[in-house]
């Protein structure tokens, strides 16, 4: 900066120009204008990634140098599995096709199912974007906390409406798991929200919700005294640890809930299975991903946008019913989040696909 | 509650509020009437608009597409045999032939109507629900959805026409081809030959495009001629009035049974169609139904719209989506910043209020627009339908493709639409086998859940109870009036041999036992349903090709439409099936290209000029169409050896 306060002498001229030439390029050096860029939603439209993206879609537009058209194009099929494929078979390093992933993508990955044609280390996150979701059972179960555990382990009829043996509600299962109840995982829910309609009509006893469902749908609730919240499920902090959920600060998280209920702290396979799902499911589910082969510049213009765009005042306030309160990042904090919700160490995975076959009789492919 | 409701219509009724509602209503009205597109295509195109507006112009632009959508989807349906969306599927059976007969505009207008009054009474009582919903909803559980699930089912008695065994085993046939994919019990891929595609089930648009619009399309090909026999659209416009004034308690029982099923979430809308048909065969006395019955349309089409009213029921105050375009009409409400939920009965009344005023009003204005536009574009029915017909194959197979752009998703429609051709000809009633088809998951799903539930009380249960009596009531009925006909009447067409028909007798057959085949490689839960179907299928399915080969008398069970000269049949089948093979080649685009200029010169007989005339505008159309909906057309085997320009990847 010196350099150009001094009056422009040759010398100076010369180490101003070998500044320019040595620095490295920002992401003004970076324009999209005119082009259109396609943003590949593995999911149908209007579900819960889809509106995702939606959400962000007029900022991104907005912030990205040269304001392109960005346009999101849904290829739903295979569970998310259809769509990570083609863009993995189509997408080029050029910054015209970005991808949104969801657990619904990781898990396969993760699970190591053969219909699986992509690969998180093929690709560069660019933004992740956390979630969360909560426990609650009946009032009928006597139970308000982790020092009933006992009451708890000891019901019987304890029913839960999972979507399926390999979906999201793996992480109810394993907590479930982890904390010895004795719960009867009944399958074919179409949704969350048929899972929260079987819990009030008394079918289910037990359940979990995402965040936002939580606080719109099981609130009323627990205000009414017909729900009991048990601990949300937690997000992970600048460490890496995994801390209260910021959307209920008044309940434990899942480990605090554990170690209390066991007197021990989390350990063993079957938490190091709980963590890693729980991870790509919930504390880091959905992530805005590029081609690794993109140049710096792109990925940089993309990071800035979304910066911006967090930043705005307009999605500051209009985020909630979409994000609710979690922390969307970019940068650092994006890349130890990717790093954490997209490997799995060899026994972990054999470990999970050992559990599906002996909790649910049911063989990955 | 009465001043919170004016309030609510005050707030609405504002000039830009409802320059909004009438965008929503036009986008609605296109999405509509190109046939095979249906309301979910509109609502992703206005997603991207919402975004900005205040809540309440947001509200009347997405509910205004919602209500029209209903309304405008019967122009195809009933002009053209075209379903408009699967959700106007059953409008067909009796419009479709009123057309033909050169009732076009009776049919539209009494349909129009219809429509329009179906979506008032299902706005009434949406207003009406608001106060008991919640309680309502929550007393069906499970085991009630699964009685609920066997109503639908017990339709296909007075759904079979003149065949019952040909009624039931076409039901079984759909059943079957629902329990394709992962077992809702234990996620098994059944019968999914190893593939992706088939592991997410079929897909419900491309079957009702495939078993409708196909068959009608090649037999109104070999016809030649006009889709209107007399080539008039017929002065009935004031006929249809006089058909509602008619017919209004009909009217108002189907408004109200379509808006009460279509809250019931998870019962699919298609269903409540046919049950709302089947209500209408059951107790109107003297009914021509399936030939052009207008009161066949009166009956599904007041029910569809109501039927809208009502799915904003569980969408609405459980945030559960009662079908599709449900789930998109939700994801529209998150990006508007309304959460779905107890809210909305509670401190957000007003917005509920101004969802159901603008239901009201748009379902007035999309009537009036149809009514407006219709003489122009009744007047399809009086071109000659050869110039038609290439237009017709093209968007029947753009409304297969256009949710995923998926190549499958054509062979499916070949596949299917064979199947429906033979149906067809062999008189082999097809609504059941649409019932079936759409009734597999939710049954086999509700009786697992409902057994895991309830056990052995699921029997004792009051719901069950009641829904059962009810069950029994349909039957008895259905089958009173099947004596009353006296059903067992030979056909008019037999056909020259039955060894056609008995031939074609066979698929089933062999559909079950793979069926049976296939449930033997699973887990006694991922099993037993598709075998309980083949199991109980397969007897009947070997009776009827037995009875036409074997037995002297056939009875009702011998039918053949062709009499005779059988070749425009595989003419105009071959004409398709080159489209298709010709995409799987050189994807999609090139193929309709080619398609409409081999068409138009050679089976139509145009001049160079008129063919590549018609051929550059449907083209150009339907690449002007894909680019708005960001859809890409299916690609073929060129498209991945050589790099071509858009838009022919």
């Amino acid at each position: 900066m010196s350099i150009l306060n001094r009056p422009a002498g040759r010398r100076t001229l010369l180490g101003a120009a070998g500044a320019a030439i040595l620095a490295p390029r920002g992401a003004s050096a970076q324009n999209f204008a005119g082009r259109t860029i396609e943003w590949v939603i593995p999911f149908a439209v209007g579900g819960g990634s889809d509106v995702w993206a939606r959400f962000h879609q007029p900022f991104l537009q907005a912030h990205l140098p040269g304001e392109p058209t960005v346009v999101i194009r849904n290829i739903a099929g295979g569970g998310g599995i259809n769509g990570s494929n083609q863009f993995a078979a189509r997408a080029r390093p050029d910054g015209n096709m970005i991808f949104g992933t969801s657990g619904s993508t990781q898990f396969p990955f993760l699970l190591g199912d053969s219909r699986v044609r992509y690969d998180y280390n093929d690709w560069s996150p660019i933004m992740a974007s956390p979630t969360g979701g909560a426990m609650y059972i009946r009032p009928e179960l006597g139970v308000a906390g982790p020092q009933d555990i006992a009451k708890l382990r000891a019901a019987t009829g304890l029913r839960f409406g999972s979507q399926g043996p390999t979906s999201l509600d793996m992480v109810p299962a394993l907590a479930f798991e982890l904390l010895g109840l004795d719960v009867q995982v009944v399958m074919g829910m179409q949704g969350r929200g048929q899972g929260r309609l079987a819990f009030e009509r008394g079918e289910t006893p037990i359940d979990y919700q995402t965040s936002s469902a939580f606080l719109s749908q099981v609130m009323p609730l627990v205000r009414e005294g017909r729900a009991v919240p048990l601990c949300s499920w937690g997000v992970l902090d600048d460490a890496g640890e995994i801390v209260r959920d910021p959307s209920f600060p008044q309940l434990p998280s899942f480990p605090e809930f554990l170690e209390a209920a066991t007197g021990q702290k989390p350990s063993g396979p079957a938490w190091e299975a709980w963590r890693t799902l729980f991870i790509a499911g919930f504390a880091a589910q959905k992530f805005v991903c590029v081609p690794k082969a993109t140049p710096a510049p792109i990925q940089g213009a993309f990071r800035a946008a979304f910066d911006r765009t967090f930043a705005h005042p307009d999605y500051r306030e209009k985020r909630g019913p979409v994000i609710g309160d979690y922390r969307e990042v970019t940068g650092e904090p994006c890349a130890r989040a990717y790093a954490a919700a997209t490997q799995i160490s060899p026994e972990v995975r054999a470990w999970c696909r050992d559990w599906l076959r002996r909790r649910f009789n049911y063989s990955i492919g | 509650m009465i001043d919170a409701l004016l309030s609510a219509l005050v707030a609405l009724t504002s000039p830009d509020r409802m320059a909004y509602m009438a965008l929503g209503v036009l986008i609605g009205y296109a999405i509509g009437v190109l046939p095979a597109l249906g309301g979910l295509a509109g609502l992703s195109l206005v997603l991207p608009f919402i975004y900005g507006l205040d809540q309440t112009s947001a509200l009347a632009m997405l509910v205004g597409l919602v209500a029209v959508a209903a309304t405008a989807d019967t122009f195809s349906s009933i002009l053209m045999g075209i379903p408009g969306s699967s959700a106007s599927q059953a409008t067909i059976l009796d419009g479709f032939p009123m057309a033909r007969r050169g009732e076009a505009a009776r049919a539209l207008s009494a349909s129009f109507l219809a429509s329009m009054i179906g979506g008032l009474v299902g706005a009434a009582i949406l207003t009406g629900a608001v106060l008991v919903a919640r309680p309502l909803i929550l007393a069906l559980g499970t085991a009630e959805l699964f009685m609920l699930a066997l109503l639908g089912l017990s339709m296909v008695g007075v759904l079979s026409g003149s065949s019952f065994a040909k009624g039931l085993v076409a039901c079984g046939l759909g059943l079957a081809l629902g329990t394709i994919g992962a077992a809702p019990a234990t996620a098994e891929a059944r019968l999914d030959f190893g593939t992706l595609y088939l592991s997410d089930g079929l897909h419900l648009p491309v079957l009702v495009l495939a078993i409708f619009a196909l068959p009608e399309i090649v037999d109104l090909a070999r016809g030649g001629g006009t889709i209107s026999r007399t080539a008039e659209l017929g002065r009935g416009w004031m006929a249809g009035v006089r058909d509602i004034m008619r017919h209004w308690w009909l009217l108002l029982r189907c408004s109200s049974l379509g808006s009460v099923l279509g809250a019931i979430p998870g019962l699919g809308g298609s269903v409540t169609d046919w049950i709302v048909y089947g209500h209408a065969i059951q107790t109107e006395k003297n009914g021509q139904f399936g030939k052009g019955d207008v009161r066949g349309v009166i009956a599904v089409e007041s029910s569809n719209n109501a039927r809208e009213g009502g799915a904003l029921v569980p969408t609405l105050f459980f945030g559960i989506p009662a079908s599709g375009s449900m789930a998109v009409f939700l994801g529209g409400l998150t990006l508007i910043g309304i959460e779905a939920g107890p809210a909305l009965i509670g401190e957000r009344l007003d917005l509920t209020y101004a969802i159901i005023w603008s239901l009201a009003i748009a379902n007035v204005m999309g009537t009036a627009l149809c009514f407006a536009t219709s003489p122009l574009i009744a007047r399809l029915t009086t071109v000659r339908f050869g110039l038609i017909a290439p237009f017709m194959v093209v968007v029947v197979c753009f409304g297969a493709f256009n949710t995923n752009g998926d190549l499958a998703d054509l062979l499916l429609l070949l596949a299917v639409g064979l199947l429906g051709m033979f149906m067809r000809r062999f008189g082999w009633p097809r609504p059941p086998f649409v019932v079936g088809f759409v009734l597999a998951e939710p049954m086999e799903t509700y009786l697992y859940q409902a057994v895991q539930f309830y056990g052995s009380g699921f029997a004792s249960r009051p719901g069950v109870l009641i829904i059962g009596a009810l069950i029994l009531g349909c039957i008895a009925l259905g089958l009173r009036q099947r004596k009353l006909a006296d059903k067992d009447e030979e056909s008019t067409k037999q056909g020259a041999s039955a060894r056609p028909q008995a031939l074609f007798a066979l698929v089933p057959v062999v559909i079950f036992a793979a069926l049976a085949l296939d449930a033997a490689r699973h887990s006694f839960l991922g099993a037993v349903f598709p075998f309980t179907i083949a199991a109980l299928m397969l007897p009947v399915a070997l009776y009827i090709p037995a009875r036409l080969a074997f037995a002297k008398n056939t009875g009702a069970l011998r039918h053949d439409a062709e009499e005779g000269e059988t070749r425009g049949f595989w003419t105009y089948l071959g004409w398709f099936a080159a489209l298709i093979l010709g995409s799987v080649l050189v994807g999609f685009l090139l193929a309709s290209i080619l398609f409409f200029l081999a068409f138009l010169r050679v089976s139509a007989r145009c001049s160079w000029q008129l063919t590549i005339t018609l051929a550059v505008v449907a083209n150009a159309a339907l690449v002007g169409v894909a680019q708005f909906m960001t859809l890409d057309f299916p690609p073929g085997l060129l498209q991945s050896v050589v790099e071509l320009p858009w838009p022919f990847r």
